[in-house]
């Protein structure tokens, strides 16, 4: 018996500081921020005034907003190319680098580095790279001359501007993405792949018919966490572009690259509605969790087949 | 008929290796730009951004800059920077792998429940808590009379807060693999049940130790939203990206000292890199596939 208190002594004790501090910045701030969404909660409330419940009147502004309907369309757009170009660099360079080449353990480590700088830093890197860098190699090299006309640097118009994000994150990315492959691709018993040389199978088929199948649970995860990360993106887009070149959408002027999480801070922030702020983040984490639903339940019904 | 078929995976091979060493200078190229252009003058830079710097001697002349700039506070900034990150991680460590212990063996309908919320919560956005969270802690900083905006226990409390979920499921993966029997036979030699976990559980923990250490130490050491808002603009305390971003805020366009700030705030990264670079590829991997 005085074990058994002790016990339970012991599961509170250890539990509690991880609680308190769950509870103090997660739970109470979640059930806060849904319940401020449906209030006219201000910048210049304390938490101890009075709100007001409007009901749906912030999902309904937030909806009628073209800069909001924009940024959705944006962030959906940039994360299929997102999700398409980091995998399918990845897998490419996952390939080649367990093939038999020469520094290919080294060549690993320099594909995963731009990983390790944070999305911020990396921003004002390439908003170099793109204002001047790339114009100037269009000034030495004679065929690549367009490069250096200002109109089309790719900062300066939002179509491009996006792909200028593209190139970003999957230059962030895809060499993390590349280890999760390289960790599948080595997982292949190689006798497989002998087995299929005795029998005459080429290296095209070889990787149809053994290493696309057994990477395959690899591809859930990566599609996923790209998914998610590409859904998410705020530091790059901050420092890249802000937001930025604008635009015309519904007869009105909106930042061209504004992905949703820089769309949530902005109403917040800039234009001073945060209620309405809250209301599209609330917005953002629905489609995040219909998002993990989707992928628990894809994950499940591939261990079922296994 | 052999020796063609040899002379065709030679030739294959040579274009693997001339692929893989394109590939490579490519996605280097940028990182490379930042070194060179870290060493030119403000005309340089702008007039010549891929040529080598006329006089190398000029990236220490930059460095300094940034290192007694007003608008940086480079070595102030680092040592917050460090500060954050050391604690948070300690903290986070020590507390997430007891609590994971407790969760693991203790099987009730509480500590089940406890667990399931902390993985669910893995799926929270930090954009829908973040408001509240401002106000939020006011309020507690007015009942407790203890600051948490702007200061370093608000900033470790919250890298606590968020970062629970993950290492919580990660050591309880773990911990569920450890052999009950071992715990069992330290009891019955008269070990109490905390002794159990410091002095047994928790020195076995290394490798999923250094996992965590790894995923969180990077969340934390690059993360710019939680400390922007945290710790504010302007604020005696502030985080590398911080810096960063003030400082490129205010020198528009003077790229020989933004890149230089910026070579000088991936120094500590890839440095750091560079020693441990097997633990933060296995930990990074481990920590995507769970």
């Amino acid at each position: 018996m005085k074990t058994k208190r002790e016990n339970a002594l012991v599961f509170w004790l250890f539990l509690a500081p991880v609680l308190v501090a769950f509870a103090l910045v997660i739970v109470v701030p979640f059930a806060l921020g849904i319940y401020y969404s449906f209030t006219n909660w201000s910048s210049s409330a304390r938490a101890d005034s009075v709100v007001r419940f409007i009901g749906l009147e912030n999902y309904a502004k937030s909806f009628a907003d073209p800069a909001f309907l924009h940024s959705f369309i944006v962030t959906v757009g940039y994360t299929a190319m997102n999700v398409v170009f980091i995998n399918a660099v990845a897998f490419g360079l996952a390939m080649l680098v367990t093939s038999k080449i020469k520094l290919r353990k080294f060549y690993r480590v320099g594909f995963f580095l731009p990983n390790l700088i944070g999305g911020l830093i990396l921003g004002y890197i390439w908003q170099f790279l793109f204002n001047n860098a790339l114009p100037s190699l269009g000034n030495v090299i004679p065929f690549l001359s367009g490069l250096a006309d200002p109109d089309a640097y790719m900062l300066s118009k939002s179509g491009t501007a996006l792909v200028a994000l593209v190139i970003v994150g999957t230059w962030q990315y895809a060499g993390y993405i590349m280890m999760i492959y390289i960790a599948a691709i080595e997982n292949v018993p190689v006798e497989l792949h002998e087995a299929a040389m005795i029998d005459g199978a080429s290296p095209l088929q070889r990787l149809r018919a053994i290493t696309l199948p057994m990477v395959a649970q690899a591809f859930t995860v990566t599609m996923f966490l790209t998914l998610v990360q590409s859904f998410k993106q705020f530091d790059v887009n901050v420092s890249l572009t802000s937001g930025g070149p604008s635009t015309l959408f519904q007869g009105r002027p909106i930042l061209g690259t504004e992905l949703l999480a820089l769309n949530i801070y902005n109403t917040a922030f800039l234009s001073n509605k945060l209620s309405e702020g809250q209301a599209r983040a609330v917005v953002f984490f629905v489609v995040l969790a219909v998002i993990s639903l989707i992928q628990v339940a894809v994950n499940k019904k591939k261990e079922l087949e296994l | 008929m052999s020796g063609l078929k040899l002379g065709g995976v030679k030739l294959g091979r040579a274009a693997l290796e001339a692929a893989a060493l394109a590939l490579f200078i490519l996605f280097m190229a940028p990182l490379l730009l930042v070194l060179v252009n870290s060493a030119k003058t403000a005309f340089e830079v702008t007039q010549y951004p891929l040529a080598m710097p006329e006089e190398w001697g000029n990236i220490g002349r930059n460095m300094a800059m940034i290192w007694t700039s007003q608008n940086i506070r480079y070595p102030a900034s680092l040592l917050s920077s460090f500060i954050i990150t050391a604690v948070s991680l300690v903290l986070l460590n020590l507390l997430s792998s007891q609590a994971a212990w407790a969760l693991v063996r203790t099987k009730t309908k509480t500590s089940s429940a406890i667990f399931f919320t902390f993985v669910a919560a893995m799926v929270i956005p930090f954009q829908i808590v973040m408001f509240p969270l401002l106000s939020w802690l006011r309020a507690v900083t007015l009942a407790t009379g203890l600051p948490l905006l702007r200061t370093y226990q608000g900033m470790v409390l919250a890298y606590v807060g968020f970062g629970a979920s993950l290492s919580i499921f990660m050591f309880h993966g773990f911990i569920k693999s450890i052999p009950l029997e071992l715990e069992e036979a330290a009891t019955i030699d008269g070990c109490r049940r905390h002794e159990i976990f410091y002095r047994i559980i928790f020195p076995i923990l290394t490798p999923i130790h250094a996992t965590v250490l790894v995923l969180n130490g990077i969340w934390i050491w690059n993360d710019y939203l939680l400390p922007l808002l945290v710790l504010g603009k302007g604020n005696a305390i502030q985080t590398i990206p911080l810096a960063v971003s003030n400082f490129a805020g205010a020198f528009v366009k003077q790229w020989d000292l933004i890149l230089t700030a910026i070579l000088m705030a991936m120094i500590p990264v890839i440095v750091f890199f560079l020693l441990a670079q097997k633990y933060i590829i296995r930990g990074m991997v481990a920590g995507s596939i769970k």
